[in-house]
């Protein structure tokens, strides 16, 4: 059955070849943990990408109850947290998932920095992987304003500040962050649009040519 | 598809895969040329790999379930003793902008000079550390750079936590999302509900809204102004309340002679006294804060 349906498939887009890109290639012995246990350190790669998975997931379910604006974010939130069903749990996965992801990342760049695989030829994947950081960030930055406490509030105060401080564009990066003068409703919908859509976005973009490049140029050899 | 292959399958194997094989030296050995045991990554390895996973997944999920994730009170821009703290992954930069030299007439150091070159000198690393030795130990210059910068971080980040620390303590200041979690905690075991930030105060609305006095400002026009339910519209005052602010004497002297010149104006010539009498005494009743 499946395979008559593979091969209806296969028969009109030839998706073998496809397939066997993705997924068809072999695991090296120095980077399998199975054979030498340091090679754990291999892994914060895929953990990183597993952590990502789960952010996107629970924030997807966060949507179906929180509404971005003043008035009713932090009640959207508190509700989620003690009324829904599983809402503490998936609140729970996407608020330390967060932490996670920043943990998660930051060993996998220094495991490619000390076992310096970002040297030729993979120096394009190291900047990519540079910018997914950035983006990282960026999330964190924006998705902290999203809960609409004191702690977000003013931590994002602080933060489009420092921001504003920077010379000649510091004005128009405020500006654009704000939507107004201060922290307020523009604000708020502005960060979830960047949190939700925006950044997101051009995450997936950048995984993509990330994995992609892993593919076309293989883990790096052993040390 | 012409594959040239001659099979009963309708699938039609393609060679190793649609990426151009070449001779580039960019493109580095197949694992086979790697001695060791390699393993497929489908199914063999990513078979091992969910497994780990679902117990990642597992223990993640018993993290959140332990440790609820933190929410404190509702923002308040008024608020002028809140501690502003960003999340702990940005902490080394927000302690590292609060140095002199950094900070006030450098700031542009601060913001622009040195993460500019740390963050640019991490992006663009691959340019600036072009040897071919790949060992940590045999590159000492890029291995202590990125160890001094890794240690300064872990130091900047545990300086400003250990800061945030002592201020709290200073002040005697409980991060809103304990605090809350305290009360809910006390209030659950007293069997009471949880405290409820996120309702709006309870709508005042009309004490004895029956009251025929309520026709009387009706037939007046005092609806005109103050809106169908009282409550007023634009600038005119809400009556719901006015009682706290007004006692029955001052009323019947605001609705007899009219205030603020003539925006309230005076209803002497089209209530008779009885009935500003009455009107002011109903209005007098209108009390929000006694509940």
């Amino acid at each position: 059955m499946f395979k008559s349906v593979y091969n209806w498939i296969d028969e009109r887009l030839d998706i073998t070849p496809l397939w066997r890109d993705v997924a068809d290639h072999e695991v090296p012995e120095h980077v399998n943990p199975a054979h030498h246990f340091s090679a754990f350190v291999y892994c914060f790669g895929g953990l990183t990408f597993f952590i990502t998975v789960i952010q996107i997931l629970s924030g997807m379910f966060l949507t179906m109850y929180y509404v971005p604006d003043i008035i009713n974010a932090y009640a959207s939130v508190d509700y989620l947290q003690h009324k829904v069903a599983f809402g503490q749990i998936v609140r729970g996965m996407h608020h330390f998932g967060a932490s996670l992801v920043i943990v998660m990342m930051f060993l996998h760049t220094l495991r490619v920095f000390f076992t310096g695989s970002y040297k030729a030829p993979r120096e394009m994947n190291w900047v990519v992987g540079m910018l997914i950081f950035f983006i990282m960030l960026g999330l964190g930055f924006t998705g902290y304003l999203l809960p609409w406490d004191n702690k977000a509030y003013y931590a994002t105060k602080v933060g489009v500040e420092i921001a504003a401080s920077v010379p000649v564009l510091g004005p128009y990066i405020a500006d654009f962050l704000y939507g107004g003068d201060i922290v307020g409703a523009q604000t708020l919908t502005r960060f979830f649009a960047i949190h939700v859509f925006f950044l997101p976005g051009a995450l997936i973009a950048m995984l993509a040519a990330h994995f992609i490049m892993i593919r076309k140029q293989g883990i790096s050899g052993p040390l | 598809m012409a594959h040239g292959h001659h099979s009963n399958e309708k699938v039609v194997y393609v060679g190793d895969s649609r990426v151009k094989k070449s001779n580039h030296p960019n493109i580095p050995p197949d694992y086979t040329s790697f001695p060791g045991k390699s393993e497929a990554f489908i199914p063999n390895f990513l078979l091992k790999e969910w497994m780990v996973g679902c117990v990642v997944l597992v223990g993640f999920l018993v993290w959140t379930i332990a440790e609820p994730a933190p929410l404190g009170y509702p923002a308040d821009p008024t608020n002028a003793s809140f501690i502003p703290m960003p999340d702990w992954y940005f902490l080394f930069l927000y302690q590292f902008l609060k140095y002199p030299y950094v900070s006030q007439d450098y700031i542009l150091l601060g913001t622009m000079g040195v993460p500019a070159v740390m963050f640019g000198a991490l992006l663009l690393a691959p340019f600036l550390d072009t040897g071919k030795e790949r060992r940590f130990y045999r590159r000492p210059i890029a291995s202590s750079l990125m160890g001094l910068s890794l240690i300064a971080s872990i130091y900047l980040t545990v300086i400003s936590w250990d800061h945030y620390q002592h201020i709290l303590e200073a002040n005697g200041t409980i991060p809103e999302h304990i605090e809350r979690e305290e009360k809910a905690r006390e209030a659950a075991e007293k069997g009471e509900e949880r405290p409820n930030y996120t309702q709006p105060k309870e709508e005042a609305s009309l004490v004895e809204a029956n009251d025929p006095a309520m026709d009387i400002a009706k037939q007046a026009q005092c609806v005109g102004c103050h809106a169908a339910d009282l409550k007023g519209q634009g600038t005119t005052p809400s009556l719901v309340g006015v009682g706290d602010r007004l006692s029955k004497e001052e009323l019947a002297e605001v609705i007899t002679n009219g205030r603020n010149n003539g925006a309230m104006p005076s209803f002497k010539d089209k209530l008779s006294a009885e009935e500003i009498d009455q009107l002011a005494t109903w209005l007098s009743k209108q009390k929000v804060a006694a509940e």
